[in-house]
């Protein structure tokens, strides 16, 4: 084969194609809200993973907490404090860490699980009933009782595994995961199903492509538009759910913050402070916010049709 | 060896395609749709059968079927020796590069997601074991081929027009050095311009590569121009087999000569005074065909033996395959009206009851 190009009179083009990631990364770049979408993701894992290590530590009396209790924002507490004395900017980092890594991980279960269930539903046809009949299952059933009673049985056989903390942040982002994949998997399911009785996915069968390849190769790649969408719509919901899970005394213990903690801890000040309420809902907002903008120019970059506009 | 008849690389024997239509809550299953019932034929090494008939006749279903990429109801598809219908997966998959198949809407048969180099590069993918390099030269080794610019390696399908689609249509069905290539319908989406110039293409290919094709079509001047033999289906069956030149100068069946009236003239003065055979009625639906021939609802040329028993496609002169019961004797249309029930084999087709 080699002989056959070099015997060629004229000159013969043989350079290898460019890889696609580059092209991606290209059509990424010129999507503005992605950009600052990603920076603005940045800063805020910066901020919640660097932020407690450069900020001052506080170990708060007894005397302290009362003295320091509903501060005015300050030089030393930016934020000002809550009805606890606890420096609140301290508290906005080390919430944002769990909130951020139970919204991501959450999504990716959910995503994964969802992904996984439509995919199999759409392209074979004998589990399509059963899976989908699971599916409708689970959006039937009540979630926060349902969260509320996986809580109440796994709580303390994953604390004994992992720790306390760790323990309820698995157990956390399990449940969330498992009940929040439908709505994926009938996404999935419907672009499946379309996408299998197209021509390509018939030219690869007629090569006696493997079910495995032609899903990973043709299918999947298709579908990745609304899973993307579906996926940073999965973030904010799972951040949200986990702040009414704390709120319920269900989630992390009481003196672990998170952003929905803090969100609810502030509702009851809410008349006086309103700024406590404001602050975490900025926070979750803008993650959501910028986790979308990241996830729509991701998408536009992987769809070669869109691609170089 | 070498002074033989050419050999027939493809024999399809009474081969049947029935799609299930299924109602009720328990989808019981309450009939067929007959997409392609009892169709034989063969292909000889080299040669070109073109495959015509009007929409939703079965022409595509058979030509898919015959590829295995259906699973057939019933019959034989004899290629290269091996019989596709029943092969087992493995064994399948190892027969799967002697046979490729050039799709309809070149639009549609291209992923997308992925650049030209990849698609024509996935068969190689599957079935070589070549090294990025390798493949890579094999790649442009066929885009040259089929006339695409090696500097499109790197796009995607929705860059190029459907002429040039469908140049990468072909390239990726040659990777692999088939033997056998369908072709179903490969420029009935195109522009005439570009259609004249695929046609071309595949016949240079043919006459390069030494290639077999199964040519699907409805457009007759492009069969006309690119088949050594043709194949008229109706209905799901095939009604006339015959040798390009003898079937257009002097068709027998009543529906190919129906078929061929409707094509239109270059010369005004001829077009002026083409006499249109125009059917009557629809077609009978697949599911619940015509109990003799499947043509007798709409034939001009119908008699009682017709409504009764369906005709056999058998050979009335050399090469020349006709389904018809104006053209059997007297002695075996008598003996066929008396025993319809009995299944009598002839050389080509089965007589069929339903």
């Amino acid at each position: 084969m080699r002989d056959t190009a070099g015997t060629q009179a004229k000159p013969v083009r043989m350079e290898r194609p460019r890889s696609q990631w580059r092209d991606v990364w290209d059509q990424f770049k010129t999507h503005k809200g992605a950009l600052v979408g990603m920076t603005v993701l940045a800063l805020l894992v910066a901020f919640v993973v660097i932020g407690p290590f450069v900020w001052h530590e506080e170990k708060l009396t007894t005397t302290q907490t009362y003295l320091n209790k509903n501060k005015p924002p300050s030089l030393t507490y930016p934020l000002g404090t809550d009805h606890l004395g606890r420096d609140f900017f301290l508290r906005m980092m080390e919430g944002g860490r769990v909130s951020i890594a139970v919204g991501l991980v959450a999504m990716t279960i959910s995503i994964f699980i969802g992904t996984t269930v439509g995919m199999l539903s759409g392209f074979f046809k004998r589990l399509d009933g059963p899976l989908m009949r699971l599916t409708d299952l689970f959006l039937s059933l009540p979630l926060l009782p349902l969260l509320l009673v996986m809580v109440m049985l796994f709580r303390d056989a994953l604390a004994r595994i992992f720790g306390p903390e760790l323990g309820t942040f698995v157990l956390i982002v399990i449940a969330i995961g498992v009940t929040s994949w439908m709505p994926a998997a009938r996404i999935v399911r419907g672009e499946v199903l379309a996408l299998k009785e197209r021509e390509f996915v018939l030219a690869a069968r007629s090569l006696g492509t493997p079910n495995r390849r032609l899903i990973l190769r043709h299918v999947l790649p298709n579908v990745v538009s609304p899973v993307m969408v579906a996926a940073t719509l999965d973030i904010a919901s799972a951040i949200i759910t986990e702040s009414a899970l704390s709120f319920l005394g269900l989630g992390f213990p009481p003196d672990f913050p998170t952003w929905g903690r803090l969100l609810f801890d502030g509702l009851s000040y809410m008349q006086q402070y309103p700024e406590r309420v404001i602050w975490p809902g900025l926070a979750i907002s803008l993650t959501v916010l910028a986790v979308n903008y990241i996830g729509d120019g991701l998408r536009d970059a992987l769809d070669p049709r869109i691609r170089g506009r | 060896m070498f002074d033989a008849a050419p050999r027939k690389l493809v024999e399809v024997k009474g081969l049947k395609m029935y799609f299930p239509i299924t109602a009720g809550i328990f989808r019981r299953k309450v009939g067929d749709v007959k997409a392609v019932d009892d169709v034989s034929f063969d292909i000889l090494e080299g040669e070109t059968l073109g495959l015509v008939g009007e929409s939703g006749c079965g022409k595509s279903t058979c030509g898919r079927a015959i590829l295995r990429l259906y699973d057939p109801t019933e019959g034989e598809v004899w290629i290269g020796g091996e019989n596709i219908a029943m092969a087992e997966a493995a064994d399948l998959r190892r027969l799967r590069p002697a046979m490729q198949m050039v799709f309809q809407d070149p639009q549609a048969s291209l992923n997308p997601r992925m650049t030209v180099a990849d698609i024509i590069g996935e068969p190689l993918e599957e079935h070589t074991k070549l090294t990025r390099d390798e493949k890579l030269a094999r790649v442009y080794e066929l885009m040259d081929a089929v006339g695409l610019n090696r500097a499109f390696a790197n796009r995607y399908p929705h860059a190029f027009s459907g002429g040039q689609r469908q140049r990468i249509g072909i390239a990726r069905a040659l990777a692999l050095n088939p033997k056998f290539i369908v072709c179903d319908e490969p420029i009935a989406a195109l522009d005439v311009s570009i259609q004249a110039q695929v046609v071309n293409l595949l016949e240079e290919l043919q006459d390069k590569f030494g290639l077999t094709y199964l040519f699907i079509s409805h457009d007759l001047s492009m069969v006309r121009h690119i088949a050594d033999r043709v194949a008229v289906m109706y209905l799901g069956r095939i009604v006339e087999l015959a040798p390009r030149d003898q079937l257009f100068d002097r068709p027998l069946h009543p529906y190919t000569e129906a078929l061929l009236s409707a094509v239109p003239e270059a010369d005004p003065e001829t077009e002026a005074n083409r006499q249109r055979i125009i059917l009557k009625g629809d077609v009978p639906s697949p599911a619940n065909p015509p109990k003799g021939c499947n043509f007798c609802t709409r034939c001009p040329k119908v008699f009682d033996l017709c409504q009764r028993v369906k005709p056999v496609l058998r050979e009335i002169e050399p090469g020349r395959h006709v389904a018809c019961h104006l053209y059997e004797t007297q002695k075996e249309t008598a003996r066929a009206g008396a025993a319809p029930e009995a299944r009598k084999s002839t050389q080509q087709g089965e007589q069929h009851e339903t």
